[in-house]
């Protein structure tokens, strides 16, 4: 319990500590891996807790954040100032959700290499439709002119981190009591033994898409805040290879497990940063330019915990913490 | 759990280690596109850009110049990403180097938020030049549509009744071809735009064959242009339709990978290796010995923007903090430009001459265009009325 | 629409979809065969060009750098299956997928190293001009060349595959591995083979596309969906499958490539129909690939029975 306090306390006084020293761009970067965490944990439902192996996950962050960018490019242009955030973020989840829910409802008949085509075939569309749309920027994507607001102005980096904590910590609550819960078993009993939990007599299609469509619905949640955060949506974010970013999270964290997401995210993206930002000096000696092949080792890290460690970096905290006496 | 406190810890720490920048540097963001089939434009605005500072003894305007290079890959978020950080943690004083008209709309914007300024090296978009004119942008090299304007009077010119025209689907491709009508009489057969980065156009070239134009004019940067010329060439379309290109079209990044196939093709540009002028003498002279390879006209316009960056720096005898003056400077463009007299229009995109070239020959047998008449003398462009800037 | 332009538009057309089923002849066996996802294919597509390149520039010959490149990159490829992705045979398809989806990022990172992020190979200077299929079709000569290759390593693939006694044993465990294991097959090299093999037509493929196209870091994720789509469409472990899948995608693409654009062209503004139409041509072939998944759920002509 003291440890949890302590860590609340550190993310709770973390953006303060920067505005007082000028480093402002930390707290843009925080909010940024928080909702990447948003994001990731959404995938891990479907992924890991689900077992589904949705390529097209991608689709559905993206479609949020464009759903968030038009809400704004359009309020923009009315004689309304920007929408409220609200506003843009329950019709982002809830068009992301009814993608989903189509999207999941065609591709759940499917089972195995059939599944995972699917999703990627439907995430493939979503993209090419999106760079197709030059009315909103298409292959250059689209600016947002603000961020909206909420009952105060989001403009200003530490209320906005604030506000994305609040909501990782939300989205992480109601993963817990979900998971508790009936429903939450009954995927688990799917993803273990498909037949048996048809044998059993559960409805396993429905189980199944509800966990998708609630996954992506909060997929959308987090386009609306990649959106917002960085004020600018892009096709690049719909595209297969950022559903698979997302899987390197999920796995990196430890798929199936309540934090994974959130630790797959911090890790991934603080790694990314330190490498590029800082350089190691006999890293570089040794080979220059290395910074620019930090994909090298993020593809072994993950190689290897797909191979050694398929619980991620919370089995292995976890291990740690029950073999400790 | 662990982690995130950690890393947290971790950047908190680092605020203390951190330096804060002073003015005895000048700061210069260059991001560019430094990978991909479009490397070779990226890495002459690189190469120029540097050279100059090279050849001014590491300095601008007097002081030490900090050039900070990032890769774009092609990609409009990853030049945005590039800016945020040039712009935020590198704090720099001036932002430069962008190929591409998309990775630029989608990244400069936020150099104007931060009223820090942008010398483009390259890409000028026309809503920039028009209604979205922004007093941090200075183009070092030319309005989106010249090249094309020049291409199209000369196209009336040479009297083409029937026309092709092609262009990637993007702000810069838009310009190209809306340019090239502004100043073309005849008649345009047809207007194609193909996917940006395409690299297999056969299914292009039967169009064009099938509909038998008189000319066929392209707008096809780096790689897309390498390939299009070559299977242009392969399906022996070359010997019916003659092939009218931008300056950036068969230039040395084109002709290296092509090879002698470019000779005889007529292009469009405001600067050419013998254009002949003391700065000019000395960039060719100096870029060739260095890199062992002959300048495009991006190196030239990558050359001309340190030397714009130079002067106002100069200019406001080295107080670069008080951005305005920097501003005022720069759009006196004090500096010995490489393509002759350098002159700002109200929208700060240059006032210039655009020249007809050819690819030749030189004495040693390599190719090279040609400067073969002026197209325009002392050509604007067509969206000045739009800007609002003084 | 003069039908030279047709003629023309379907050599295109053919000449696409057959680099596509080298491709996907290689996915689908191993798919077939193994169980196995192999996100990286796409690579070792990717490899075969790079080290055609560097061979061509060795030998200061096209037909030597290629024919080098094949072999080599088979032997990369046996090295990797043994090495690593027999280990992966056993698990699961995520497992799988999230695997070879790291070697992507491995391998491109590694050609990165060692090519940097291009490299160069020209086409022969026999070849970059047209030849005369008959009178008003300048076809270029390069363009026949792949087709012809195209069609001859189908023709051997057939061949082996049908007639010879490896052959026999790749069918047999396409359609029932458990089975062919209890025939005593000796199943350890028989997919080492496969996925030599597998890499070897990768290699045909990305060493004769790279004139035409580019060599560069990254060339393998684009084409490794197109593969998937004709796989799925053609059916998973049938060659016969891929064969037609390819085509059809390749069919599919170049005509929409070529033709919707002037369709929209007919009712929308040329920027429109230049966007739209490549973009409906690339999204109809995952439509494609829906339409017959709904009719055919095991594809055209499935292996398994």
């Amino acid at each position: 319990m003291k440890k949890n306090i302590f860590i609340l306390a550190i993310l709770a006084l973390f953006p303060l500590a920067m505005l007082w020293s000028d480093q402002l761009f930390y707290v843009s970067f925080a909010s940024r891996v928080m909702i990447y965490a948003i994001a990731a944990t959404s995938l891990n439902l479907v992924l890991g807790y689900g077992g589904m192996i949705s390529f097209g996950h991608a689709a559905f962050v993206g479609t949020g954040a464009y759903v968030a960018g038009i809400l704004v490019a359009e309020g923009a242009t009315s004689a309304w100032i920007a929408w409220p955030a609200g506003v843009a973020a329950a019709a982002a989840m809830a068009v992301s959700g009814l993608f989903a829910l189509a999207i999941g409802a065609m591709s759940l008949r499917t089972r195995g290499v059939y599944f995972i085509m699917i999703t990627l075939a439907f995430a493939q569309m979503m993209f090419y439709l999106v760079n197709s749309m030059k009315a909103y920027g298409g292959d250059e994507g689209l600016s947002l002119r603000q961020r909206p607001s909420l009952v105060f102005d989001l403009t200003n980096e530490v209320a906005f981190y604030y506000v994305v904590l609040f909501l990782l910590l939300l989205s992480i609550f109601l993963l817990y009591r979900l998971m508790g819960s009936r429903f939450g078993r009954v995927v688990i009993a799917i993803r273990e033994n498909e037949a048996r939990a048809e044998a059993v007599g559960f409805p396993v299609y429905r189980y199944k898409l509800a966990c998708f469509v609630i996954a992506g619905a909060a997929a959308g949640l987090a386009g609306a805040l990649l959106a917002s955060h960085g004020k600018y949506v892009n096709p690049n974010v719909l595209h297969w290879v950022q559903s698979g970013t997302l899987m390197i999270m999920v796995i990196l964290g430890g798929v199936g497990h309540l934090w994974g997401g959130v630790l797959g995210a911090a890790v991934l993206l603080g790694l990314e940063h330190l490498i590029s930002d800082y350089p190691i000096g006999w890293l570089a000696q040794l080979a220059p330019n290395y910074q620019q092949h930090a994909n090298l080792g993020v593809g072994l890290v993950m190689l290897a915990i797909v191979l050694f460690a398929p619980h991620g970096i919370a089995g292995l905290l976890e291990r740690r913490k029950h073999a400790s006496p | 759990m662990k982690i995130k406190s950690f890393a947290a810890l971790l950047a908190v720490s680092l605020t203390f280690v951190t330096g804060a920048h002073g003015a005895d540097r000048v700061k210069v963001g260059l991001i560019t596109t430094l990978s991909g089939p479009n490397a070779a434009i990226g890495s002459d605005i690189r190469d120029a850009f540097q050279l100059a500072v090279k050849l001014n003894g590491g300095k601008l305007g007097g002081l030490p110049a900090e050039v900070i290079v990032g890769d774009d890959q092609f990609k409009p978020d990853v030049g945005r990403q590039l800016a945020e950080k040039n712009l935020k943690v590198d704090k720099v004083n001036f932002l430069t180097g962008i190929v591409f008209s998309n990775i630029m709309l989608a990244s400069v914007p936020l150099a104007f938020e931060n009223k820090t300024i942008y010398v483009s090296p390259n890409a000028a978009p026309s809503p920039m030049a028009g209604k979205d004119c922004n007093p941090y942008l200075f183009v070092a090299s030319w309005p989106n549509d010249a090249y094309h304007e020049a291409a199209g009077q000369h196209a009336t010119n040479r009297g083409y009744k029937n026309t092709y025209l092609i262009a990637p689907n993007y702000q810069a491709g838009k310009d190209s071809l809306t340019g090239f009508k502004r100043y073309y009489k005849g008649n345009v057969v047809a207007e194609v735009y193909t996917q940006l980065g395409q690299l297999d156009y056969a299914a292009e070239l039967a169009q064009v064959r099938a509909a038998k134009p008189d000319a066929l004019y392209i707008f096809l940067p780096g790689g897309m242009g390498v390939n299009f010329i070559k299977q242009f060439v392969a399906a022996g379309l070359s010997k019916d339709i003659p092939l009218l290109v931008p300056g950036f079209g068969d230039d040395q990044d084109i002709i290296r990978p092509v090879g002698d196939a470019t000779l005889g093709l007529f292009d469009t540009a405001h600067w050419a290796i013998d254009l002949d002028n003391a700065a000019n003498r000395k960039f060719v002279a100096a870029f060739e010995k260095e890199f062992k390879r002959l300048p495009t006209v991006y190196a030239s316009q990558a050359y001309d923007s340190a030397l714009l960056i130079d002067a106002a720096v100069r200019d406001t005898k080295g107080k670069i903090e008080d951005v305005e003056a920097v501003r005022k400077a720069m759009k006196a463009a004090k500096f010995e430009s490489v393509r002759g007299a350098f002159k700002f229009n109200r929208n700060q995109m240059p006032i210039q001459n655009y020249y007809l070239r050819v690819v030749s020959k030189d004495s040693q047998g390599r190719l090279y265009n040609k400067v073969l008449g002026t197209v325009f003398k002392d050509h604007g462009d067509a969206y000045v009325q739009d800007c609002k800037m003084k | 629409m003069s039908w030279i332009l047709i003629a023309e538009q379907s050599l295109n057309g053919l000449q696409f979809g057959l680099m596509l089923f080298l491709l996907a002849a290689g996915l689908t066996l191993v798919f077939g065969i193994m169980d196995m996802i192999n996100l990286a294919h796409g690579s070792l597509y990717m490899l075969g060009a790079f080290l055609a390149s560097t061979f061509v520039q060795l030998t200061g010959s096209f037909t030597a750098g290629v024919l080098l490149a094949i072999p080599a990159t088979a032997v990369l490829g046996m090295i990797l299956e043994i090495f690593l992705l027999r280990t992966l045979y056993q698990r699961d398809h995520m497992a799988q997928v999230l695997a070879t989806f790291s070697l992507i990022l491995i391998i491109n990172e590694l050609t990165r190293l060692v090519w940097g992020s291009d490299a160069a190979l020209p086409m022969p200077g026999s070849l970059s001009g047209p030849v005369e299929l008959m009178p008003g079709l300048p076809y270029p000569a390069y363009r026949l060349v792949i087709i012809a290759v195209g069609l001859a390593v189908a023709l051997l693939l057939f061949v082996l595959v049908t007639r010879t006694r490896v052959g026999m044993l790749v069918r047999a465990g396409a359609s029932n591995r458990e089975m062919a294991l209890a025939m005593g097959v000796n199943i350890k090299l028989l997919f080492t083979l496969v996925f030599g093999a597998g890499a070897a037509l990768c290699a045909v493929a990305g060493a004769m596309l790279a004139p035409l196209l580019a060599v560069q870091v990254g060339m393998g994720e684009n084409i490794l969906i197109l593969a998937f789509v004709v796989i799925v469409i053609g059916g998973i472990g049938s060659i016969r499958g891929a064969l037609v899948g390819a085509l059809l995608v390749g069919m599919v693409d170049t005509i929409g490539r070529a033709f919707l654009p002037i369709l929209f062209g007919l009712f929308f503004q040329p920027r429109v129909a230049s966007a739209a139409g490549p973009a409906i041509a690339s999204v109809s072939i995952y439509l494609l690939m829906a339409v017959v998944l709904y009719f055919k759920p095991q594809g055209l002509f499935p292996a398994r029975g």
